[in-house]
């Protein structure tokens, strides 16, 4: 069996699935169910500082986006951070990390960006021993509102100013989560490695609105008639965070920045998604918050049973092993030709590819009448273009597959050898651009 | 009451009744829809569509539902079949809509259209919700004779397109099989008068109860008196069993459902201890179910040919199986065996079918029993038209694709004609398709 032991930034776990700093860690009761069910590590809910709590809305916190059979697509949420004592939490911290020394405990901070307040704070984290801290930068609603959490995270130079007093005030590993909220998740992670943050994470919570309530017209959720922008988060956001994650991973500036991943992250692939993209750690929340603490339980067995039939034997063999075949599309080869194929044994005949095709891409989907309401679908490669639309539509996995042409074959629809120049944009001719174009110009069939 | 000897009311008691005539197929929750609309995949040329024989566009009505427009889901549905309530229940859609469902090739089980029209319908005629506006007035007069499906049908869409119509019904309510006929754990809750009393609320009908074609009114009178002669009368005859028969306790299946129907309480309608029903088709899977849930000790389908010529669907065999309802084939009745004018007995000789012929091979076997119920087929009171009105065809009124009988201002739809396999949702196809004929027809001799 594999070992999903990691060490991420000297914090050590007993596997790379982690609760994220959100409502699942927000009390030692609920960190220890977590341990009990099997989770590699917490980062405790972001602590503030010292003096009144914060004040959540009585109303409802969170807002759906359901599918029709009432799965969480996407959630969003208007919590602030924790609403309890710093005192109740930092004892409760030192109470569990005594408790369950192998597992990871790191702890979530936002205080006012003042070098004295993040000064106090760090010092009495240190106390309770926890294994580290990361630096909340990303919570995009009410506490963005008072100069925390995303208005941090969106200035470059204030993520920097703050990692560098955390590093210089404390000895704790220091992670820094990022928001999404930004044009270039880049330039934020670039400050934090400037500032000498020892990781990054992310994504945090997206800008968002749930929707609006078409009886009443009022948005929500809302609180008394009264709506307001929340933090995006669950299997709808997962996408953008790969990406996001991806760019870190990629940008020479910061390819040596470890990176624990979150957003939207259910299952054992998703995980195996993120480490692949470069991050050595993962986060859950939203899946947690659906199913239950339980979910681990298939996470665990199934990264190791992945890893097992790949002859992996430790989790960071996975971690940016995808980031080679990531790449602008300027370096895409433009003379790799795929045309799509329907498997008619498989086919259920419902037409989706077809009326894609038809209505709104390239007409390549042709019909023919069979016997009572039968018909056969197949495709004209004479005009199909490979866009992967009608495999995207099919409701049936692996009906529809996109088979590359051989090199030396004709395209139908171009009529150019396939596989001959492996020519990208900047070798091409219809490229102004081209600094050495080479072979036939591509031209549109009309 | 008093019953006769072998045959006798109340065999169950009512909440065992109760139970056993509950829906057959009960409604779909607005959750339970939800999902089941989820499932649709909103096929192009949908084969589901081109299966019904009244074309409901039933992508776009499931479509309608999951988007939460239920009213426009029973629009979609009631403009093609305004009937489309009751062939929600009553349609064998196993072998009509959710036969070529797409679903069955990818997964073995179709989308649940018969639920779910009924869910959408449910909003809109059990509602009371008026849906349709008439017409201008046209100045024309049609008769319509027969309140089943196609003469509903027929009277709705001539009310619709602003013809005055005059509906001539023979029984005291409207309605014909839907009300008086089918086995009534497939129609509860009065629905077929609910579903007539919501038609007739598009304005413009006139119904006549109690006026028989042939007793009360004439075919010639009508056709002098009315611009257009809609027949829908259906079949009023039943096919003799070509043996002595005449016993106390052999009865026809159709008036004998009809009382079950029509019964104000299940607790007074006479069942046997020993019940043979003869006969292979709907009516006896109906007759034959009901009868053991009424708390018939034995019963008993026996059938001349074999399982799989019986004209009820296999869905409706399971249906009888699953009650208990033994299915014997192979056995054509000889003689029926009584003592002191009450049946006891039923002889049959063993068949067997050679080149679609029933050939008799002299063995036979004697089933025991006190009631026989006759499901062997009905028949067109063509007495009933006037000798030489309309030209027949096998015995039924021979008709074109639009319901053109030989006599230019008669038309006629359902099971009185030569077309279809009676089904309700063929006649409501055939009622409307004649209402349109016939408003083409008075409207070019303007």
């Amino acid at each position: 069996m594999a070992d999903l032991r990691v060490d991420f930034v000297g914090i050590r776990a007993p596997n790379p699935f982690w609760l994220a700093s959100a409502p699942p860690t927000d009390k030692k009761v609920n960190v220890v169910r977590a341990f009990e069910a099997g989770w590699g590590g917490v980062v405790w809910k972001t602590l503030g500082e010292d003096g009144p709590a914060v004040v959540n809305v009585s109303g409802p916190r969170y807002g759906a986006w359901h599918g029709p059979d009432r799965r969480i697509l996407g959630l969003n949420n208007i919590e602030l951070i924790t609403d309890r004592q710093l005192e109740v939490n930092l004892r409760e911290i030192k109470e569990v990390k005594r408790a369950w020394p192998d597992r990871a405990l790191v702890v979530s901070l936002m205080v006012p960006c003042e070098e004295d307040a993040w000064k106090a704070i760090l010092k009495r984290v240190e106390e309770t021993e926890a294994d580290g801290i990361e630096l909340n930068f990303g919570c995009p609603h009410g506490m963005s509102e008072r100069g925390m959490g995303a208005a941090v995270g969106q200035v470059p130079e204030y993520v920097e100013m703050v990692t560098r007093w955390c590093k210089q005030h404390s000895r704790m590993p220091v992670i820094v989560k990022l928001t999404p909220n930004v044009s270039d998740i880049r330039r934020p992670a670039e400050a934090a490695k400037r500032g000498g943050a020892d990781a990054v994470s992310l994504i945090n919570t997206i800008n968002s609105v749930m929707g609006v309530d078409i009886d009443s017209l009022t948005p929500r959720p809302s609180t008394g008639g009264l709506a307001t922008h929340g933090g995006y988060c669950g299997p709808a956001v997962k996408p953008i965070a790969l990406n996001m994650v991806s760019e870190i991973a990629r940008d020479p500036a910061t390819a040596d920045l470890p990176i624990s991943g979150i957003g939207g992250i259910e299952t054992w692939r998703d995980a195996i998604e993120y480490l692949a993209l470069g991050a050595s750690t993962v986060q859950v929340c939203t899946a947690a918050m659906t199913y239950g603490f339980r979910i681990v339980e298939d996470m665990i067995t199934g990264l190791s049973d992945w890893m097992d039939a790949r002859g992996l034997t430790e989790v960071r063999q996975i971690t940016r092993s995808a980031i080679p075949k990531m790449t602008d599309w300027q370096h895409l080869d433009l003379d790799y030709v795929v045309k799509a194929k329907i498997d008619e044994a498989s086919c259920i005949e419902c037409g989706r590819c077809h009326i894609a095709c038809e209505d709104t891409s390239h007409q390549a989907i042709r019909v023919e009448p069979l016997e009572g309401v039968k018909r056969r679908f197949f495709v004209d490669e004479a005009e199909c273009v490979g866009c992967n639309l009608c495999a995207s539509v099919c409701p049936v996995a692996g009906c529809i597959s996109m088979d590359p042409l051989p090199a030396g074959a004709i395209d139908a629809r171009t009529g150019l050898v396939v596989g001959a120049d492996n020519r990208t944009w900047r070798e091409h001719p219809n490229n102004p651009m081209a600094v050495a174009p080479r072979g036939p110009m591509a031209t549109h069939r009309e | 009451m008093v019953s006769p000897p072998g045959i006798a009311a109340g065999r169950a008691p009512k909440d065992v009744l109760d139970a056993n005539f509950v829906d057959i197929k009960p409604p779909l929750t607005a959750l339970a829809a939800g999902i089941a609309a989820d499932r649709c995949l909103f096929c192009w040329d949908a084969p589901c569509t081109r299966a019904c024989p009244t074309s409901i566009d039933v992508p776009l009505f499931i479509r309608q539902i999951a988007t939460g427009n239920r009213l426009g889901a029973a629009r979609t549905i009631l403009g093609s079949n305004v009937l489309g309530g009751t062939c929600a229940r009553v349609c064998p859609t196993e072998t009509l809509c959710e036969e070529v469902c797409v679903r069955v090739a990818a997964e073995g089980r179709p989308v649940e259209i018969g639920r779910l029209q009924r869910f959408a319908t449910e909003a809109v005629v059990e509602a009371g919700h008026a849906m349709f506006e008439r017409a201008a007035p046209s100045g024309h007069r049609v008769a319509v004779v027969g309140a089943g499906p196609a003469g509903l049908a027929a009277a709705h869409e001539l009310a619709r397109l602003g013809h005055e119509v005059t509906v001539f019904e023979a029984r005291s309510k409207l309605g014909g099989l839907s009300e008086f006929g089918l086995a009534a754990y497939k129609e509860t809750d009065d629905f077929a008068r609910i579903e007539a009393t919501w038609l007739l609320g598009i304005g413009g009908i006139t119904v006549e109860t109690g006026k028989a074609l042939g007793r009360d009114v004439g075919l010639y009178g009508l056709t002098s008196e009315y611009d257009a002669v809609f027949l829908g009368n259906g079949l009023g005859d039943t096919n003799g069993l070509g043996i002595p028969a005449d016993l106390a306790g052999v009865e026809d299946a159709v008036e004998w459902i009809a009382g079950l129907r029509q019964a104000e309480d299940l607790a007074t309608v006479p069942v046997g201890e020993r019940v043979v029903v003869i006969g292979g088709g709907m009516t006896a899977i109906d007759a034959a179910s009901q009868a053991k849930r009424l708390g018939a000790e034995e019963v008993t389908i026996a059938y001349r040919r074999g399982l799989a010529e019986m004209g009820a669907s296999d869905h409706e065999k399971e249906i009888a199986k699953s009650d208990g309802v033994l299915i014997r084939t192979h056995l054509a009745p000889k003689r029926v065996v009584g003592e002191a004018g009450r049946v006891v007995g039923i002889e049959f000789e063993r068949t067997r079918v050679e080149a679609g012929r029933v050939i008799g091979t002299g063995a036979t076997v004697t089933l025991a029993c006190d009631q026989v119920l006759l499901a062997i087929g009905q028949k067109l009171k063509a007495g009933d038209l006037g000798e030489g009105s309309v030209a027949l065809d096998g015995g039924r009124i021979a008709v074109d694709a639009e319901g053109r009988t030989s006599n230019p201002k008669v038309w006629a739809g359902g099971d009185c004609t030569n077309r279809g396999r009676d089904l309700t949702v063929e006649a409501v196809a055939a009622g409307r398709d004649a209402a349109r004929s016939i408003d083409r027809t008075l409207r070019s001799h303007v």
